[in-house]
């Protein structure tokens, strides 16, 4: 599944990173301090946070995850949606909240938990 | 092949700066076609190592050392040093202020995630004085 068949399937809003749509997701990741983050999240995993600060975008970059997704419409500072720009990271975001987001991606990931 | 020697300065207390070296490095890995994992490994430590330089040290020098097979990072500053090293390397022990926890740090993750991605890590610090972090990543050796 990519990026883009996954903001179709849960209806999701892209902020930032439009032009990386096309990249595959193969897992997802859940949380908000960065350094566990760092620690823990996989290359492919769609992130779900409610972080949206510029060491947000840092942090899916060195992790190579597929894409950010926030949850619970958390906001996106300017500074870190020209980074995620630059950057070519999909930023995209719901309104509903990391729990439900999570429920619904594994039913769309083959190899979910 | 004699190894690509970098050297950055990192900021103190500008976390909208604090990265710019380990992604900077992060594309020259890529460009140079490094294992990917090996790429992420190095990336992460750097990353965690800038972060804490930040946050603890008001910034420091970053050495970085590319060969083909390994990706030597040396951290120095002159910051506060780290008192209890034993303690500063449990997971989950932090001593960075509250304002710092609100942009998702202080985990107390930094130095477990930098031993964690390394192949080898040396600590050497003083008190008052500051901190001088060695890390070594062996490419195509998975930690």
């Amino acid at each position: 599944m990519t990026v883009q068949e996954l903001k179709e399937q849960l209806s999701l809003s892209v902020l930032a990173g439009e032009e990386e749509l096309d990249r595959e997701i193969t897992g997802c990741y859940a949380g908000d301090l960065l350094s566990w983050v760092m620690a823990r999240a996989e290359s492919g995993d769609v992130w779900l946070t409610v972080m949206g600060n510029i060491n947000a975008i840092a942090v899916a970059s060195l992790t190579d995850a597929a894409c950010i997704v926030l949850t619970e419409s958390a906001a996106l500072d300017e500074d870190a949606r020209n980074r995620a720009n630059q950057q070519g990271i999909p930023v995209l975001t719901t309104e509903e909240d990391t729990y439900a987001m999570a429920v619904k991606i594994s039913r769309l990931l083959p190899e979910a938990p | 092949m004699s190894g690509l020697s970098l050297k950055y300065e990192v900021p103190g207390d500008d976390f909208t700066r604090a990265g710019e070296a380990s992604s900077d490095v992060k594309r020259k890995l890529k460009k140079l076609g490094y294992d990917p994992d090996a790429i992420r490994r190095v990336a992460i430590a750097m990353y965690e190592g800038e972060i804490n330089m930040v946050i603890h040290a008001g910034g420091g020098q970053a050495f970085v050392t590319i060969e083909p097979e390994r990706v030597d990072i040396v951290l120095e500053d002159h910051g506060p040093g780290i008192a209890d090293v034993e303690k500063a390397m449990q997971a989950g022990y932090s001593t960075a202020p509250d304002q710092v926890r609100s942009l998702g740090f202080g985990a107390g993750m930094g130095l477990p995630n930098m031993k964690k991605y390394t192949d080898e890590m040396t600590i050497d610090t003083e008190v008052g004085k500051g901190t001088t972090l060695k890390m070594t990543v062996l490419v195509n050796h998975k930690s």
